[in-house]
């Protein structure tokens, strides 16, 4: 079992990573989660981008948002990179997050099968 | 929802947005008298009392964008349809909502990732603290937040490696108590 003496030494850990890290421009991704966007699966599509940062070590931040109206979409993502459009991704699944991470975040090329709107900077 | 945890992530959510410091989870299975209720406090800004008597009807809402609300209606409903209950009050000092189910009715949707519903909640507003208790029959296990921002420092329990940490941590004690099973 897990004890939270464990928790101590991830945090003395932790705390090294953050000293490296500056908080500014990060990229952002946004998630919807309104009553539309959890019954779509929008928990586990936010545990999927929860993995792939863990996996490779990246620097984001990950925010959620309320219902914006386009339920049938749902599950929706956004992606903003600093300076760039904001893109909103839909219909999406475990899958399509870890190309999204790789292709968007992290090589800063759109996933343009899966986008379903643009907000211009 | 396939879940009793989606309803409860959803529900959250709605304290999260009612400016709510603290909330309160409270899972109680009592299988002998076969009985689950699952009841979701916190100490947001509340509901209006002429809102309130009608809450749970999906074209009753507080928001302002558009005229349904969907979260309250839809574990209502989850809960009549497993010959439960449904309560919910609510005044200016914040909200309660209590959803009682036969635990073994046909139609009761399994509980589902509590772990990953609480990691949701987390990560949605980092300033609340979230109590999360699990009683099953005799077994109790409790989760605080507060408890594990001591334990942090400045380190955010937000932070990935932490959040991971703590699904597992949750996980492993919710099976401990449920005797390894997870529905």
């Amino acid at each position: 079992m897990k004890s939270l003496e464990e928790l101590r030494e991830l945090r003395e850990k932790v705390e090294k990573d953050m000293e490296m890290r500056k908080e500014i421009n990060k990229p952002k991704i946004i998630i919807g989660m309104g009553t539309c966007g959890i019954a779509a699966g929008a928990r586990e599509i936010l545990k999927a981008v929860m993995e792939e940062i863990d996996k490779r070590d990246l620097d984001v931040e990950v925010t959620q948002t309320g219902c914006i109206g386009m339920c049938e979409k749902e599950p929706l993502m956004d992606v903003k990179l600093p300076g760039k459009d904001r893109i909103t991704y839909g219909n999406l699944t475990k899958e399509d997050v870890k190309r999204i991470i790789v292709n968007h975040v992290i090589n800063g090329n759109v996933v343009d099968e899966l986008v379903i709107a643009r907000l211009e900077e | 929802m396939k879940e009793l945890a989606l309803h409860i992530l959803d529900i959250a959510e709605n304290s999260v947005n009612a400016d709510a410091d603290n909330i309160l989870i409270d899972i109680k299975e009592d299988t002998k008298n076969n009985d689950l209720e699952i009841t979701i406090e916190d100490d947001g800004k509340g509901i209006k009392k002429d809102q309130l008597k009608d809450i749970t009807d999906p074209f009753v809402t507080s928001r302002k964008t558009r005229p349904v609300g969907l979260g309250l209606s839809l574990f209502k409903a989850a809960a009549k349809r497993c010959d439960g209950n449904f309560l919910i009050d609510s005044n200016q000092n914040g909200t309660i909502v209590k959803a009682e189910f036969k635990h073994d009715h046909i139609d009761r949707a399994p509980l589902g990732n509590i772990a990953q519903t609480i990691i949701s909640i987390l990560l949605w507003d980092s300033n609340v603290d979230l109590t999360y208790k699990h009683r099953y029959n005799t077994e109790q296990f409790i989760f605080e937040t507060q408890k594990i921002k001591e334990e942090l420092g400045n380190v955010k329990i937000t932070d990935s490696k932490i959040l991971n940490w703590l699904k597992e941590y949750i996980d492993e004690n919710v099976k401990e108590i449920r005797g390894g099973e997870f529905n």
